[in-house]
């Protein structure tokens, strides 16, 4: 990937908590307008992955560095501010909060008024919120969650909470999105939903996209580029059909085929 | 889905700004401006025109606001529910314990009347000066929240109140110490604010405009920014939202309405004295939030008013035993002191455990229940 067109270089990030090595030197880069997925098994560092991405965790090592600028030290919100948006993988919508107002709230950076401003609500501040509010309804209507715009945030169901997180994502116009596990738990008919609004905003939309995602059939369907972690490490980086035919990959998930695995009746005997 | 909208059938709004307006719909905000100019007319009739309060029929209808008791009664709604408006901003919608809230309201009856005696700024501007000052300490005390949370931070502020308490009686040049301060009558265009009706006119438009303010910021972007970082404060900084600028600018709010409700305080009393701002006081504003429901501007009134009410109705209630032939009993004449502070303590037990969203939610559901009629969806 050339230097102009990646969004998002991530250089030799490496994260320590204590003795436990979550990441170790991962680099990869994801280009302007990619759909880009990481895999890998449970606990491989993906979130943790992630997380040094949109700046809950500081890398022990490495750099991030997002639309050639150093973003590493930075706190989440500044990221935010920068154009870093993201979901979370076990949900974190403001409950008590409709669904607008979640929304709403992803516009925070791009809202101008202040607490003053906003106490008298006259003039600027009020054209302002209505304004933006005229593009939250545009994104309300791309996600297809129009009738429950007025419910409580906290009182929706799984796969609908899902939506408006990435509802309010959107929202922050960002210009790179991490979405973790947006299909985790979801039927059939919800993945294919959800699938079709990731492949929406990845090419209407023209935000890059990297994406956490478990289900390898929509992984290998939807993404442009696949990386995989294992152990905090990665293994693997390429298109999606060569990560399908990776024999590392394949160890990974499947466990090593060392002929020891092979039960015989003496290992049962043994057992 | 689930949204409980109150408005009545084929009442479609076709503009954003129709759909964010304070009150729902059109009765309820017209109820509200009726019930208000309601009291100023109810007030000022009798100040204007001398002698209608006598009249046959106006007699029993203005008798209330000729009753020193009920005005006076009505003034402390007004400050209180300023303060606890603010407690409720910082607790309620920010999520951040505050146990030191009566300080900050000392803070501003001591600072408006410092400001009006010491520099002879006129009260009608002191009164905000000392908010600010109230907002100033505020940030100051608040600033642990950029750090701590929770039962830390209770304790964080608990310090705050003590230690605000101890200054009130040292700090002699701000407070008089233990002899206290003067606090003069409100002037304003020539009009001197000494009587109790005038005064709750005062207050009231004071109550009216901050009450406003706070549903505006609360329909805005910072409100908004205050309860998100309530709710979920890690998805709340990844939305942009810079969470140690809004922990400590919740404080300095809340501080600012504390000030302002202590300054009216000060200056309807015209004495301000250290023992008025205890931990005592710093609870009964949490009682008041919980009751009226944490979260709700108009939450604040409400509970506000059944924590005015609820003495004076016990003390009824209090009359009436010892009128009975319990009242002889000594155990219980002896007990009858601590009627009214009991209450208290278990009107807020009866709430946490009956109705934990408060008089605000249940004014909500006697709403609802009245439109869907007979229907319970």
């Amino acid at each position: 990937m050339s230097e102009e067109t990646a969004i998002l270089d991530v250089q030799g990030v490496s994260l320590q908590f204590g003795g436990v090595r979550a990441l170790s030197d991962v680099t990869f880069s994801v280009a302007k307008g990619e759909l880009f997925a990481i895999i890998g098994p449970n606990g491989a560092g993906k979130t943790s992955m992630m997380n040094c991405i949109s700046g809950r965790y500081t890398p022990t090592e490495g750099r991030v560095i997002f639309k050639g600028r150093e973003v590493t030290g930075l706190k989440p919100n500044q990221r935010a501010d920068l154009g870093i948006g993201r979901t979370f993988q076990n949900l974190a919508l403001f409950g008590h909060m409709s669904v607008l107002d979640n929304i709403m709230v992803g516009r925070h950076h791009l809202l101008k008024n202040g607490f003053l401003r906003g106490a008298l609500y006259w003039g600027l501040a009020q054209r302002e919120e209505l304004a933006h509010r005229r593009d939250v309804e545009d994104i309300i209507d791309f996600l297809e969650i129009t009738h429950i715009r007025k419910a409580m945030a906290g009182t929706l169901p799984y796969g609908l909470r899902k939506r408006v997180e990435l509802a309010r994502a959107i929202a922050l116009n960002p210009d790179l999105i991490l979405l973790d596990e947006p299909m985790a738990g979801m039927n059939l008919e919800e993945k294919e939903d959800m699938a079709r609004f990731i492949i929406d905003l990845n090419e209407e939309w023209g935000i890059s996209v990297i994406m956490i995602e478990h289900d390898m059939g929509v992984v290998m369907d939807i993404s442009h580029r696949v990386a995989v972690l294992d152990f905090g490490q990665k293994i693997a980086e390429g298109l999606p059909d060569e990560i399908m035919n990776n024999p590392r990959v394949k160890t990974a998930y499947l466990g090593e085929d060392d002929g020891g695995l092979v039960f015989t009746d003496d290992d049962e005997e043994v057992a | 889905m689930a949204t409980m909208s109150l408005r009545p059938c084929g009442d479609f709004r076709t503009t954003y700004k129709q759909d964010t307006v304070i009150f729902d719909t059109r009765n309820s905000r017209w109820a509200m401006v009726l019930f208000l100019m309601a009291l100023y007319v109810m007030v000022l009739i009798p100040v204007l025109a001398p002698g209608v309060e006598e009249a046959p029929v106006l007699s029993s209808l203005f008798a209330p606001f000729y009753n020193a008791q009920y005005l006076s009664l009505a003034i402390q709604a007004c400050y209180w529910g300023i303060a606890a408006l603010g407690l409720n901003i910082l607790v309620g919608f920010t999520g951040q314990i505050s146990l030191g809230h009566a300080a900050f309201f000392g803070i501003g009856a001591f600072g408006s009347a410092y400001l009006n005696n010491t520099y002879g700024i006129p009260v009608v501007l002191s009164i905000p000066l000392a908010g600010l000052i109230a907002a100033a300490v505020g940030l100051l005390f608040g600033s642990p929240a950029a750090r701590i949370k929770g039962l830390y931070l209770a304790i964080a502020t608990l310090a705050a109140q003590f230690i605000i308490e101890d200054l009130f009686i040292r700090l002699d040049w701000f407070t008089g110490g233990s002899y206290g301060s003067l606090a003069n009558s409100i002037e304003l265009f020539g009009v001197t604010f000494d009587t109790d009706q005038k005064f709750f006119l005062f207050a009231l438009s004071l109550t009216i405009i901050l009450f406003v303010l706070a549903a505006n910021l609360m329909r805005s972007r910072d409100g908004r920014a205050f309860v998100a970082v309530r709710d979920h404060y890690l998805s709340a900084e990844v939305m942009g939202i810079n969470l140690t600028k809004y922990r400590i600018l919740s404080f300095g709010i809340s501080s600012f309405y504390a000030g302002i409700g202590g300054a009216l305080y000060g200056h309807y009393l015209g004495f301000v004295s250290a023992e008025g701002f205890t931990i005592l006081l710093s609870i009964q504003f949490l009682g008041i939030i919980i009751i009226g429901g944490l979260g709700s501007v108009m939450g604040a009134m409400l509970g506000t008013i059944f924590m005015v009410l609820l003495p004076e109705v016990m003390a009824g209630g209090v009359d009436i035993i010892a009128s009975t032939e319990w009242g002889n009993t000594p155990m219980i004449t002896n007990g009858l002191a601590y009627f009214k502070e009991m209450a208290i303590g278990a009107a807020i037990i009866l709430f946490l455990i009956f109705e934990p969203d408060g008089l605000a939610h249940r004014w909500r559901l006697i709403k609802a229940y009245w439109k869907l009629y007979p229907f319970s969806y």
